[in-house]
C-alpha cells in the first residue's frame, strides 16, 4: 500500500514538475522581451529576471517614430482588408463546395489544397510583374492582394469544413420553399456560419498580421511597410550594436493585441486550427 | 456525419425519381439551377486564385527560362535552360552546378527534418500533458498557445536578443551552470546558427503540433484506455501500443502541414542570420537572387527547383502515407 501510495506521489510530482517545465518554456520568452522592453537603457546589458523599476522610455522612443505608427496603419489596413476579401470569397465558394454536388468539385478542392501548401518563394518574380502591372508596387494594395494566395485557399476549406455540418434539413426546406441558392447561402447559412467566419477571420488575420516575405519584396519606402518588416528593420549604429530596447518594445507593442485576442478567442482558434488540419 | 451530410441529397433525391417522373424532373431542374450556381459561386474565388497564384506560377517558370532582370522583365529573352546547367568554354554553369545551392538544399532538408521531428516528440509531449487531468488545465493550454500567437519575426528577434553572444541570457545561464566556459556566439558561428534557428521554429511551431495532437487524443474512445489500466499495463506500452497507433493518421496531417511551412522557411532565417551561407536556405537563396542580384531569370530557376522538390517530397509523402491518410478513399 505504501509503495502504490509513493508511486501516485511520484507522478503527481512528475505531472506538476513537466506542466512547470512547459508553462516557462512557453512564456518565458515573451516574458523576457517584456522585461527588456521595461528597462531603461543603461541597464539593458545586465540580465535580470523580473523589474526592480519600470521605465517607458523605449515605448515612448518607438511610439514617437512617425514610421512606426505608419506601419501599424498599414498592418490593420492591410489585414483588415485581407480578412473581408478572403471571408467574401471564401464565403460563396464554400457553399458551393461543401452543400452542392458537382462534377469537378473534387479537382476545384484539390487546386486549392495545392494552393495553400505551394511556397511563397516560387510566385515571387511573377508576383511582382502582376503588381507592378497594377501599379501596387510600395503600396498596401499590393499586400492585400498578394496575402490573398495564402488567406483564401485556407478560409475556403475551413468554411467548407464547418459548412458541410450544418443539418441538411435546412436547405431541403429552404429548396421546397423555392428558395435560390443565393436566398439560401444569405438567409439560411450565413447566420449560422458567422461563429465559424469569426474563427477563420481570426486566423487569417494572424497570418496576415505576421506575414514578412511578401511586405520585405514589396515595398520599398518606410510610410508603406508593415510592422513585421519595420520591426526586422530596425537598426543602430551597427551590425553589432542593435538598440534592443525599443526593437523588444516595438516587438510587445506589436504582439500583445495578438496574443490578447488568442486568449479570449482560445477555444475558436483551437476548433478552426484543427478543421483546418482534418483536410487529409 | 460529414459524409453522410455529402451523400444524402443523392441518396434521398434517388428513390423520388422511382416515384413520380413529375417529382424526379423538378428534383434535375433544381438540381441544374443548384450546379449552375455553384460554378457562380466559385467564380470570383477562382478567378482570384489565377491572378494571385496560377499565372505569377506560370510566369515564374517562364521567367526561369529567360534573363530577365528586376527592373525589366518584359524586355527578357529566352535562353533555354542556361540558368540551370550551361557548357561554355570548358566548364559548366548554371544553378545546378553552384555549390551554394547544393548547400542551401542540404541546409533546407536538414532543418526541416530536424526541427518537424523535435516538434511532433515534443508536440505529442505537451499534448498529453494537456489530454491529463488536473487543474488549471486551460490556463496552460492558453500559455502553450503564446509561441504560436506571437509573429514569426517578433519571436526571431526575441530570441536573437536571448541568444545574444554578450549579453544573452541563455549563455548567462550556461556559464553559471557551469556548461559552458566562454559565451557561444549562436547566431554567427556557423557550427552553433543552424541549431539557433532550429530552437527558434520548434519553439514556435510545437503549440500547433501539440494542438493538433490534443485534439487527435480527445476524440480516441476513454474504454480501452480504461481496460489497459485495469490490466496493470504499463504506461508506456500503453502508448506506444495503443494511443500513438490511433493518433497516426492525425499525426501525419501535421507532419505535412509542418514539412511543407518547413521547406520553404525564410522567415525566421532572415532574422536570425540574415544571408550566411550554414544556414541559407532554398527560399534565402531564391530571393537573394531575385531581388538583391535583381536576376529574375536565375532567381527563378531557383523559385521552380524548389516547387519542384516541395512537390516531389509532397507527392512522396501522400504515397508513402497514402493508407493512413486516407488518400486511397
Amino acid at each position: 500500500m505504501n509503495q502504490y501510495q509513493l508511486f501516485k506521489l511520484l507522478k503527481r510530482v512528475g505531472l506538476w514538475a513537466l506542466i512547470a517545465v512547459v508553462m516557462v518554456y512557453a512564456i518565458f520568452p515573451f516574458y523576457y522581451a517584456v522585461i527588456t522592453s521595461l528597462k531603461p537603457s543603461s541597464e539593458l546589458f545586465r540580465v535580470d529576471f523580473w523589474l526592480s523599476s519600470l521605465d517607458f522610455s523605449n515605448y515612448v522612443q518607438i511610439l514617437s517614430q512617425k514610421s512606426f505608427i505608419q506601419a501599424i496603419g498599414n498592418s490593420i489596413l492591410v489585414a483588415v482588408s485581407v480578412v473581408f476579401i478572403a471571408l467574401l470569397l471564401g464565403i460563396t465558394a464554400s457553399y458551393s463546395l461543401g452543400r452542392v454536388r458537382f462534377r469537378g468539385r473534387t479537382t476545384v478542392l484539390l487546386v486549392i489544397l495545392g494552393v495553400s501548401m505551394f511556397p511563397q518563394v516560387a510566385v515571387l518574380s511573377g508576383l511582382f510583374e502582376v503588381i507592378r502591372a497594377l501599379d501596387l508596387y510600395n503600396n498596401p494594395g499590393g499586400l492585400i492582394l498578394s496575402y490573398t494566395i495564402f488567406t483564401l485557399p485556407f478560409t475556403v476549406w475551413v468554411l467548407t469544413t464547418f459548412m458541410r455540418q450544418l443539418p441538411m434539413e435546412l436547405e431541403e426546406a429552404a429548396i421546397m420553399d423555392g428558395a435560390t441558392p443565393w436566398v439560401t447561402l444569405t438567409r439560411v447559412f450565413l447566420p449560422l456560419m458567422w461563429p465559424a467566419m469569426a474563427t477563420t477571420g481570426l486566423l487569417a488575420f494572424i497570418a496576415a498580421w505576421n506575414e514578412f516575405l511578401f511586405a520585405l519584396t514589396f515595398t520599398l519606402t518606410d510610410s508603406q511597410r508593415t510592422v513585421p518588416v519595420a520591426i526586422a528593420l530596425i537598426s543602430g549604429g551597427s551590425q553589432h550594436e542593435l538598440p534592443w530596447g525599443p526593437i523588444m518594445a516595438a516587438s510587445v507593442t506589436v504582439t500583445v493585441p495578438l496574443v490578447i485576442l488568442v486568449m479570449i478567442f482560445q477555444r475558436r482558434i483551437v476548433s478552426g486550427l484543427t478543421a483546418g488540419a482534418v483536410k487529409g | 456525419m460529414t459524409k453522410s451530410a455529402m451523400t444524402g441529397p443523392t441518396n434521398q433525391s434517388a428513390p423520388d425519381k422511382v416515384r413520380s417522373p413529375e417529382k424526379g424532373y423538378r428534383g434535375t431542374k433544381v438540381r441544374r439551377q443548384r450546379v449552375r450556381a455553384a460554378w457562380l459561386f466559385l467564380i470570383p474565388m477562382l478567378v482570384t486564385l489565377v491572378l494571385v497564384a496560377g499565372w505569377p506560377l506560370v510566369r515564374t517558370f517562364y521567367f526561369s527560362f529567360t534573363d530577365a532582370s528586376l527592373s525589366d522583365t518584359a524586355g527578357a529573352t529566352f535562353i533555354g535552360i542556361e540558368n540551370y546547367l550551361v557548357y561554355d568554354d570548358g566548364n559548366w554553369y548554371g544553378i545546378l552546378t553552384d555549390p551554394t545551392w547544393w548547400i542551401a538544399v542540404w541546409n533546407t532538408l536538414f532543418f526541416s527534418v530536424v526541427s518537424v521531428s523535435l516538434e511532433v516528440v515534443f508536440g505529442i509531449i505537451v499534448a498529453l500533458l494537456l489530454n491529463a487531468e488536473f487543474k488549471g488545465r486551460i490556463l496552460v493550454r492558453a500559455a502553450v498557445l503564446i509561441p504560436w500567437a506571437i509573429p514569426t519575426i517578433v519571436s526571431a528577434k526575441i530570441w536573437a536578443w536571448m541568444l545574444n553572444d554578450q549579453f544573452g541570457i541563455i549563455n548567462h545561464l550556461l556559464l553559471a551552470l557551469g556548461v559552458i566556459d566562454s559565451p557561444l556566439a549562436w547566431t554567427a558561428d556557423a557550427d552553433l546558427s543552424m541549431w539557433a534557428v532550429i530552437m527558434v521554429d520548434v519553439w514556435k511551431a510545437t503549440p500547433f503540433v501539440a494542438l493538433l495532437m490534443l485534439a487527435a487524443l480527445q476524440m480516441l474512445p476513454k474504454d480501452c484506455f480504461e481496460a489497459a489500466e485495469v490490466d496493470g499495463i504499463h504506461p508506456l506500452k500503453v502508448f506506444f501500443r495503443v494511443t500513438l497507433p490511433l493518433i497516426t493518421p492525425a499525426l501525419l496531417v501535421a507532419v505535412i502541414f509542418r514539412l511543407l511551412d518547413a521547406l520553404r522557411v525564410f522567415d525566421v532565417i532572415y532574422v536570425l542570420t540574415s544571408n550566411s551561407t550554414s544556414t541559407m536556405t532554398m527560399s534565402i537563396y531564391a530571393r537573394q537572387q531575385l531581388v538583391e542580384f535583381q536576376d529574375v531569370g536565375y532567381g527563378s530557376a531557383a523559385s521552380t527547383l524548389l516547387f519542384l522538390i516541395i512537390a516531389l517530397v509532397t507527392i512522396v509523402y501522400l504515397y508513402l502515407g497514402r493508407r493512413q491518410l486516407g488518400v486511397d478513399q
